[in-house]
C-alpha cells in the first residue's frame, strides 16, 4: 500500500520544529509501524537526508522505548505499543500523522525521541523496597497471600513508556505513579515504605512537572499493559492514609 | 599472513578458583579475598556499562556497599536492557517441591546442558548462588507466582525432570530487571551511582595495562568523552546482534565487549551461539527483528511439514497420512520436547528439503489441534492463551484455529569475554559479568539459566571479588594528558569522523543485513567447512566495501541514529570473522554449535573430547590479522563426560 | 570534541521541572501542596456542595404546594436551631460554610488548572475527540456555575435583581423571575451546566478520595448520572412549572 505520513521533524531539543509530509509506498500489511518508518528511513538516507530520530529497542512490546502518537492517538489505533503495531490496522492511501508524546516533562530532544527520565525519577524517590544485597530472608519465609501477589503483579507490568502521559491532557503521570505504588504498597514486603513511598513518589511526580488527575480516563485507555484506572484511586486512598497517618 | 594462519599461543588457565572440594571453593575464595575498608570504598570508583540484570544488579549492590559507581546504558533509561524480554523463568536450586532437587543436581544438569564445555567451580558456584537469588529478589517485591497458600509456585522447564524454575507470568525477565533497575534507581537517588543513559562506550583505556576507564559518547550531544575509574565491569550482553535477525533487541550490540577484545582481553568460544526453536518466522524483507515464544508451547503442540516438498496447499487441506510428524518420527522417546538444539537443526533440514512452509518456505507448523481436541479450548487459553494472542497481533493469523507457524533464530550467545573464577578478564581491572562473558553454560545453555547467571554475577559474585581485585589494587590518579587516553579518544573521534566522511552509497542497515544473512547461512544452526571458509573468504570483501560505500547522514554532534548503527556494524564485521574461524577450528559439534562433518551415524552432534575438550581463547592481533588462540583446558573431576542421547 | 576526565554530571534541570521543591513541615501544608491534596480538596468541597444542592433543590419542590408552604418554609430556614442559637445564625453559618466551600473549591480548581496547562505547553496537531463532553467542560462549566451563583443571591436572596424583589416572599419572586425570559434562560443554561458538572465531579470526587476500584466503577458512574439527572430535573421543574402556569 501507499501511504501519507506527515511527521513531526524537529533537529534538537531547542529548535522549532514542524510537521513534514512524505510519501511511503510498496507497504506490506505484515510490516509493523516501526519497520514502514525504517523503510521510509532507509531511501531518506539515500536520498541524502537525515532519517527521522525515534526511540525503540526490544520490538516485541516490553521494554517500552517505543511510542509515538499516531493520529492522535498514543501508540496508534491498537491498544498496544507501537512496535506490535502492524500495518494491516491501515489502508491504501491513508494519511497518517506522527507525533511526538508531549508533556512538559518530556521534552523532546529529536523528531520523536522524547527525554522519559522524569520517570526514572519518580521511580528513584521511591518505588523500590529497601532491601540490602544479601540481606534477604528465605523466599518462603513471608507467604503472599494469592490475590495479593496477583494484584502485585498486575501493576508490575508496566512498562514505563509514557503513552499513559501522553494522552492524559492534563500531562499527568498518575497512572504511572499508581501502578509502581500498588505494586510493591500490596505486598507484605512493601508494607515498611508504605507511606514514605506513596508521599514521597508523588512529591516527585509533581515536581517533575506532570500534570494533575482529571479523571478523563485517557491513560488507561491507551496504557499497552492494561495498568487498571483504579489503581489511580488506589493510590488517593495510599496517599490520604499517609497524610492521616502523618508520615 | 591470512586470517586463517591463525596461531596457538600459550594456554590460559584460571588461576583463581581455590583448590579443593568443588562446594567449599566458593567459600573459601570469599574468606581469601581481601576486603576494602568501608572509610575507603568512596574513594574507589568503578564504571559498570550495562544495566540489565548483571549491570543492574551489580551496580546497585556496588553502591549499596559504598563504593563509587559511575554507570552506562545506551538506552534513555536504565529499565529499558533487553533482560526485559526474557519471558520463561529462572532456576533456583531450592528444591521446595521436594522432588530431589538440590545444588548439585543443578550443578550437573548444567554441566551436562553445556555439553561438558564450560569449567566445574564456575557452575558449581552458579549454582550454591542460584538459591539467594530468589531470597533476594522477593524481598525486593518481584512478583513471582505463588499459589494459594501464599508460597511460591514453580515449574519444569526445558525438559528438566525437577520443578525447580520459579516465574512471573511470561514475563519473568521483566519483573526481575525492574527489581533491580528499583535498586539501582534507589541509589542514583542517593547520590551513590552517577547513571549515564543514552550515552554508549566506544572504547577501553588501559593504562600500564590495567583497565582503567572508558570512552563514551553521549548520544544526545554526541560528546565523546573519557571516564576514569579504578576498575570497569563490562555488562553489555551477548552479541547475537550479528546476525542482523535474532530475538536481540534491535541496538544490542558488541561494540563494548569487541573493543575490549581489541584492547586484550581475550574472547572465548565466539562460535558457541544458541538457536531458539520456536520464533515467529519472517514475514518478508522487511523484518527488523524476530520475536521469540515461550519453548512452553512445546509441550502440547506438535510440530510438523508436509511430507511432499513443495506443497502449498494451506495446513487444513493436508490430510494426516500426508503430514510428517518429523521429530516424533525421529526421536520417539522425547518427541516434541527435544532439546533447543536439536529441534532447530530437524526444522531447518525439513525446510532445507523444501518442505518449508510460509514465507520463503522458512517455517514449520506448530498445531494445537489435537491439544484443542483433547484439553478443550478453555484449558489451552489458559496455559498459552497470551502466547497465542502475540502471535494472532504479529501474523493476524487465529492459532486456535490455523497451526502456528515457527522458525528457529539467534537467541542467545554463551561465547563472550573469557574470564577466570574472579569474572575477570585477561585485562586486570576489566570484569565482564551476565551474556558478555563466556559464561557458565559452555556450548549450550538450559532454559531459564540466562537469568540466573547475570544476577549471580551482578549481586553475589562480582562484589566479592572486586573489593578483592580493588583491595589489592589501591586507588591512584590517572593523570588526564595521560597519552593512553589520549590515544584512544582519538581513535574513537577518528573512526566516527571517518564514517561521517564517507561519501558513499550504501545505508549500514544494508550492510547489516548482509553480513547477517550470510552468517545465519554458514555460521547458523550447522557448520560446514567449505561455508566456514566461503564466509571467511567473504567478510574481508564484505568489511573492505563497508569502509568504501558506506554513508552516514548527519553530523556526530547530535542525536544520530544512522552514526550509532554504522559504528556498531563496523564491529560486528570483525567479530563476524572470528565467530566464522572459531567455528571452523572447533572441528566438532557440541551443544550449539553442529559441525556437519561431526556426526554420528544416525545424524547426531558428535563431541570429540579428545581434541576439543578446551574453551578456545582468541586474542586479537590487529583488524583482519590472524589471531592468536589460547586454550584452557576443560577438567572434569565431578561431572564426567558422556554423549548426550535423545532418540 | 574530546572532553577532560571525569566530567560533572550534568546540572542543568530538565524543561518541565518546577523549581519549588522544598517539602513542607506539616502534613497539611503538604497535602495542599501536592495536586492529590488539592484534588481532596476540591472532592470534599464539592461533596459539601452537592449536598447542599440536594437540600436546596429538595426545598424548591415546595413551589408546587402553593405561596402559602413555600414562604413559610423559607421562614422556617430562618428559625432552624432556636432556641439554641439565635433566629438566623444557622442561616449565616451556613452561609459562611458554603462560602469557605466555594473559595476552597475554586482557588483549588484554579491552581490546578494552572498546572495542567503548564504541564501540556504543546497541543497535538491532530486533535481528536478525547474524554466526554461533561469531562471536557470541568473548567467553563464551573466558572458558569459560579457567575450564576452571584445572579441568583441578587436575584433571590438580596432582591437586588429581582422584578418583583420583596423580603420574606420567596414563592412570588420566584414565579417573578421565571416570568421573565432572560430569568429562564439564564437558570436552564446554569442548571446543564450544574448537571454536567455533577456528573463527572461526583465520579472525579469518589477516585479522589480513593473510593473507586474497578468492581465499583460501574456503579459510582451510575450514581453519579442519577445524582446529575435528579438534580438537574427537580432544579428545572420550577421554572417548567412557572412557564405551564402551574406555578402561578
Amino acid at each position: 500500500m501507499n501511504l501519507t505520513l506527515r511527521i513531526w521533524r524537529q533537529s534538537g531539543p531547542d529548535a522549532k520544529g514542524a510537521m513534514t509530509t512524505y510519501e511511503v509506498s510498496d507497504i506490506s500489511p505484515d510490516m509493523s509501524f516501526l519497520e514502514m518508518l525504517d523503510t521510509l528511513n532507509e531511501e531518506l538516507i539515500l536520498r541524502g537526508e537525515v532519517p527521522v530520530a525515534f526511540d525503540h529497542d526490544c520490538r516485541e512490546g516490553i521494554c517500552g522505548a517505543c511510542g509515538m502518537v499516531i493520529n492522535g492517538q498514543a501508540h496508534g489505533p491498537e491498544r498496544t505499543t507501537t512496535c506490535q503495531l502492524h500495518m494491516r490496522h491501515f489502508s491504501d492511501g491513508d494519511v497518517i500523522d506522527i507525533e511526538p508524546w508531549r508533556a512538559a516533562a518530556f521534552p523532546v530532544v529529536k523528531d520523536l525521541v522524547v527525554d522519559r527520565t522524569s520517570f526514572d525519577r519518580v521511580i528513584g524517590s521511591g518505588g523500590y523496597i529497601t532491601v540490602a544485597t544479601g540481606s534477604a530472608p528465605d523466599a518462603h519465609a513471608t507467604p503472599v497471600p494469592k490475590a495479593a501477589a496477583d494484584t502485585a503483579f498486575e501493576h508490575a507490568e508496566c512498562i514505563g513508556c509514557g503513552a499513559c502521559v501522553a494522552a492524559c491532557p492534563n500531562g499527568s503521570a498518575m497512572l504511572f505513579t499508581s501502578a509502581k505504588v500498588v505494586h510493591l504498597n500490596s505486598l507484605p514486603q512493601g508494607a515498611p515504605e508504605r507511606e514514605t513511598r506513596v508521599l514521597d513518589m508523588v512529591e516527585t511526580m509533581d515536581a517533575e512537572g506532570f500534570g494533575g488527575c482529571t479523571n478523563t480516563g485517557e491513560c488507561a485507555t491507551v496504557c499497552p499493559k492494561g495498568i487498571p484506572l483504579a489503581s489511580i484511586a488506589t493510590m488517593n486512598r495510599e496517599y490520604l492514609r499517609a497524610i492521616r497517618k502523618g508520615a | 599472513m591470512s586470517y586463517l594462519d591463525y596461531t596457538t599461543g600459550d594456554p590460559v588457565a584460571d588461576a583463581r578458583a581455590p583448590e579443593g572440594p568443588i562446594a567449599e571453593r566458593w567459600d573459601r575464595r570469599r574468606f581469601e579475598a581481601k576486603l576494602v575498608n568501608p572509610a575507603n570504598r568512596r574513594k574507589q570508583t568503578v564504571i559498570v556499562v550495562g544495566t540489565g540484570l548483571a549491570g543492574g544488579a551489580a551496580g546497585a549492590t556496588l553502591a549499596e556497599q559504598g563504593y563509587r559507581v559511575v554507570q552506562f546504558c545506551y538506552q534513555d533509561s536504565p529499565r529499558r536492557a533487553h533482560s526485559i524480554a526474557a519471558q520463561g523463568g529462572i532456576n533456583a536450586a531450592k528444591n521446595y517441591r521436594n522432588d530431589g532437587d538440590s545444588v548439585q543436581r543443578l550443578f550437573y544438569d548444567t554441566v551436562k546442558g553445556g555439553d561438558f564445555r564450560a569449567r566445574e567451580s564456575n557452575v558449581h558456584r552458579l549454582a550454591q548462588v542460584s538459591v539467594e537469588i530468589i531470597d533476594q529478589c522477593v524481598a525486593q517485591g518481584v512478583p513471582f507466582a505463588r499459589e494459594y497458600g501464599g508460597l511460591l509456585d514453580t515449574r519444569s522447564f526445558g525438559g528438566v525432570q525437577v520443578s525447580r524454575t520459579f516465574y512471573a507470568r511470561g514475563q519473568t525477565g521483566q519483573q526481575l530487571l525492574l527489581g533491580a533497575y528499583q535498586a539501582l534507581s534507589r541509589q542514583i537517588a542517593a547520590g551513590n551511582v552517577e547513571m549515564h543513559p543514552r550515552t554508549e562506550m566506544l572504547d577501553l583505556v588501559v593504562v600500564d595495562g590495567r583497565a582503567r576507564g572508558i570512552v563514551a559518547r553521549d548520544l544526545i550531544t554526541g560528546r565523546v568523552e573519557t571516564h576514569i575509574a579504578d576498575a570497569v565491569v563490562l555488562a553489555t550482553g551477548g552479541y547475537g546482534n550479528v546476525f542482523h535477525l535474532s530475538t536481540n533487541a534491535k541496538n544490542s550490540n558488541a561494540t563494548a565487549i569487541w573493543r575490549a577484545h581489541r584492547r586484550g582481553a581475550f574472547f572465548a568460544n565466539p562460535c558457541f551461539t544458541q538457536i531458539h526453536p520456536t520464533c515467529i518466522p519472517r514475514s518478508g524483507d522487511h523484518q527488523s527483528k524476530l520475536t521469540l515464544m515461550s519453548e512452553s508451547l512445546r509441550n502440547d503442540g506438535r510440530i510438523w511439514v508436509p511430507k511432499q516438498a513443495g506443497d502449498t496447499r494451506a495446513p487444513a487441506d493436508i490430510p494426516e497420512d500426508e503430514r510428517d510428524y518429523y521429530l516424533e518420527r525421529i526421536y520417539p522417546s522425547f518427541g516434541n520436547l527435544v532439546p533447543r538444539d536439536i529441534a532447530s537443526r530437524a526444522a531447518k533440514n525439513v525446510c532445507d528439503e523444501g518442505r518449508g512452509v510460509g514465507h520463503g518456505g522458512q517455517g514449520v507448523y506448530l498445531d494445537f489441534a489435537d491439544a484443542i481436541a483433547r484439553l478443550g479450548r478453555a484449558a489451552v487459553e489458559a496455559k498459552y492463551g497470551n502466547l497465542f494472542e502475540m502471535y494472532e497481533r504479529i501474523t493476524a493469523e487465529d492459532p486456535y484455529r490455523v497451526p502456528m507457524r515457527i522458525y528457529p533464530a539467534i537467541h542467545y550467545t554463551m561465547g563472550g569475554l573469557w574470564v577466570d573464577y574472579d569474572l575477570q578478564t585477561t585485562i586486570p581491572g576489566l570484569f565482564a559479568v551476565g551474556e558478555a562473558n563466556f559464561s557458565d553454560h559452555g556450548a549450550n545453555r538450559l532454559g531459564a539459566s540466562a537469568l540466573m547467571q547475570g544476577l549471580a554475577d551482578g549481586y553475589f559474585i562480582l562484589p566479592s571479588t572486586l573489593a578483592d581485585f580493588l583491595a589489592r589494587h589501591p586507588h591512584d590518579e590517572v593523570p588526564a594528558d595521560h597519552p593512553a587516553i589520549d590515544e584512544a579518544v582519538t581513535g574513537v573521534t577518528d573512526r566516527l569522523a571517518r564514517l561521517l566522511a564517507n561519501d558513499g552509497d550504501r545505508t549500514p542497515e544494508s550492510f547489516h543485513r548482509e553480513l547477517g544473512e550470510l552468517l545465519w547461512d554458514e555460521c547458523g544452526m550447522s557448520r560446514s567447512e567449505t561455508g566456514l571458509r566461503k564466509a571467511l573468504d567473504r567478510i574481508p570483501e564484505l568489511r573492505e566495501e563497508f569502509w568504501r560505500r558506506i554513508t552516514v547522514p548527519g553530523s556526530g554532534e547530535e542525536l544520530n541514529q544512522s552514526l550509532e548503527k554504522a559504528n556498531r556494524v563496523a564491529d560486528y564485521l570483525e567479530l563476524a570473522e572470528l565467530m566464522c574461524l572459531d567455528a571452523l577450528h572447533r572441528a566438532e559439534s557440541c551443544g550449539g554449535h553442529f559441525r556437519e562433518e561431526s556426526q554420528t551415524p544416525d545424524g547426531e552432534a558428535a563431541r570429540d573430547d579428545e581434541r576439543f575438550a578446551y574453551a578456545a581463547a582468541w586474542e586479537f592481533t590487529g583488524s583482519g590479522a590472524a589471531p592468536v588462540l589460547h586454550k584452557e583446558d576443560l577438567v572434569f573431576e565431578y561431572v564426567h563426560p558422556t554423549q548426550r542421547s535423545y532418540a | 570534541m574530546a572532553l577532560a576526565t571525569r566530567p560533572e554530571p550534568r546540572t542543568d534541570k530538565p524543561a518541565g521541572r518546577r523549581t519549588d521543591t522544598r517539602t513542607p513541615r506539616t502534613a497539611l501544608g503538604r497535602l495542599w501542596r501536592s495536586t492529590i491534596g488539592k484534588k481532596t480538596v476540591m472532592a470534599v468541597s464539592g461533596l459539601f456542595l452537592l449536598g447542599y444542592l440536594v437540600v436546596h433543590m429538595a426545598g424548591n419542590l415546595k413551589v408546587f404546594f402553593g405561596p402559602a408552604e413555600m414562604n413559610d418554609y423559607a421562614h422556617w430556614l430562618r428559625t432552624i436551631g432556636e432556641p439554641v442559637v439565635h433566629q438566623e445564625w444557622f442561616l449565616w453559618i451556613m452561609r459562611v460554610a458554603l462560602l469557605v466551600a466555594v473559595v476552597a473549591h475554586a482557588v483549588a480548581a484554579y491552581q490546578l488548572s494552572r498546572l495542567d496547562i503548564a504541564a501540556r505547553p504543546v497541543k497535538y496537531v491532530h486533535q481528536r475527540r478525547r474524554a466526554s463532553y461533561a469531562t471536557r467542560t470541568m473548567r467553563w462549566g464551573g466558572v458558569i456555575v459560579a457567575l450564576f451563583v452571584v445572579w441568583h443571591i441578587l436575584d433571590l436572596t438580596t432582591g437586588t435583581v429581582n422584578p418583583n424583589g420583596e423580603h420574606g416572599r420567596p414563592y412570588e419572586n420566584i414565579v417573578a423571575t421565571f416570568s421573565t425570559w432572560y430569568g429562564n434562560v439564564i437558570y436552564i443554561v446554569a442548571m446543564l451546566a450544574v448537571g454536567l458538572h455533577i456528573r463527572h465531579g461526583f465520579y472525579g470526587a469518589a477516585q479522589t478520595l480513593g473510593a473507586g476500584s474497578a468492581s465499583r466503577d460501574r456503579a459510582l458512574k451510575a450514581t453519579a448520572d442519577g445524582l446529575a439527572l435528579v438534580l438537574t430535573l427537580g432544579f428545572l421543574s420550577v421554572p417548567i412549572g412557572v412557564m405551564t402556569g402551574i406555578v402561578e
